[in-house]
């Protein structure tokens, strides 16, 4: 499905930027993005390196199972091809605790540390499990608590209250990762 | 209770490094070098996700680019009414998904022309606070560890998206009012 967004976006631009007398634009266009893709990356390896750290400080310590038994109930009810111990459940909770806080990077190497788990116990290694899936739905349907970005951006912007939508932002995530876990669990039976 | 919110926010990260490494000295981790264990992961972690990053970018920006992105906006603008959706916050929810990056660009310009703290505003910021990137995060996670079949992902996390757009539009209304 990427394969064919990730086309027909390429292909869409290119034909229309004929049309629109825009193809100097899409060229400059590739390649900056390229180019900045790339930087974006190598800015990565810092924040990666450091939350990856301290993952590794919190696993052996023990602290990611005590958060995770905290929360194993629903992590049993989300995930049930996976095992209760498995250190898959571990990382999917933190990645999923760091989303909640808004810790955009610090989720990431988090959630990558998850797929890498849940692949181990994937049969078909280029097929994605419904762990995966329900693990990306939760993911991208961002069950957050603070939206950081948000905030900073209404107060550059002079809003006289800019942490009013909060409140409003935290329902509505509540309503699209419902919607996302019970659309996960109904299509997992068909796919 | 904003206050709450800010003292949380900006206490979140440093409280996080601050638990984990006191809890690991206290439970007899050699901290220092665990860190430098785990740290090693980054780079090659950073190198695997960027051949994924790139193929995005350049699709988006080539997209952008040619004038295509504004002909989508045009087409679906007649559905969008019909759920009482502002057509202005329209490119916003186009980019949502697809980019980080460019959507808070473009919540800056909503912010720019129609003001915060305006029904525009609150619905534009609702949407970006409750809604996630879904491209991006998939083509991460899942390039990470080379799966091709993806399932039915994209189209609940699509489904999720919508749910949240409404959400925000409704709630919205409720508690500030057009």
């Amino acid at each position: 499905m990427v394969n064919v967004i990730w086309i027909l976006f390429i292909l869409i631009g290119l034909v229309i930027a004929v049309f629109n007398g825009k193809v100097a634009e899409v060229t400059q266009a590739a390649l900056d993005n390229a180019k900045y893709a790339v930087e974006l990356c190598f800015g990565l390896i810092g924040v990666y390196a450091l939350w990856l750290g301290l993952m590794r400080v919190a696993e052996e310590a023990g602290l990611v199972n005590k958060i995770s038994k905290k929360m194993q109930g629903m992590m049993r009810f989300l995930f049930t091809d996976v095992p209760a111990r498995h250190p898959a459940i571990g990382a999917m909770t933190m990645n999923i605790i760091a989303n909640m806080l808004g810790l955009g990077n610090a989720a990431t190497p988090l959630g990558i540390k998850a797929m890498k788990e849940l692949q181990d116990l994937n049969p078909h290694k280029e097929e994605a499990t419904d762990a995966m899936c329900m693990f990306l739905i939760i993911n991208t349907s961002s069950v957050q608590l603070i939206p950081t970005t948000v905030v900073a951006l209404r107060s550059a912007a002079g809003s006289s209250n800019p942490t009013e939508i909060i409140g409003t932002a935290f329902i509505a995530t509540v309503c699209s990762t419902m919607a996302g876990i019970i659309a996960a669990k109904v299509l997992q039976r068909y796919y | 209770m904003a206050n709450i919110m800010d003292i949380i926010s900006s206490f979140a990260i440093p409280a996080f490094i601050f638990i984990v490494l006191v809890y690991g000295h206290l439970k007899g981790v050699n901290v220092y070098e665990s860190f430098v264990e785990g740290a090693k992961e980054g780079f090659t972690t950073a190198v695997k996700v960027l051949p994924y990053m790139v193929a995005m970018f350049v699709a988006i920006g080539i997209f952008r680019a040619s004038g295509s992105m504004g002909i989508l906006v045009s087409f679906i603008s007649p559905v969008t009414e019909l759920l009482g959706v502002p057509a202005q916050i329209l490119p916003l929810v186009i980019m949502r998904p697809i980019s980080g990056i460019a959507s808070t660009g473009i919540l800056a310009e909503i912010f720019k022309v129609y003001g915060p703290d305006s029904f525009i505003g609150r619905v534009a910021s609702t949407v970006m606070g409750s809604t996630e990137t879904i491209f991006y995060t998939l083509s991460i996670y899942f390039g990470a560890v080379g799966i091709k079949k993806i399932r039915y992902t994209l189209w609940a996390a699509l489904l999720a998206e919508i749910v949240g757009l409404i959400a925000s539009v409704v709630v919205c209304t409720i508690v500030f009012g057009r």
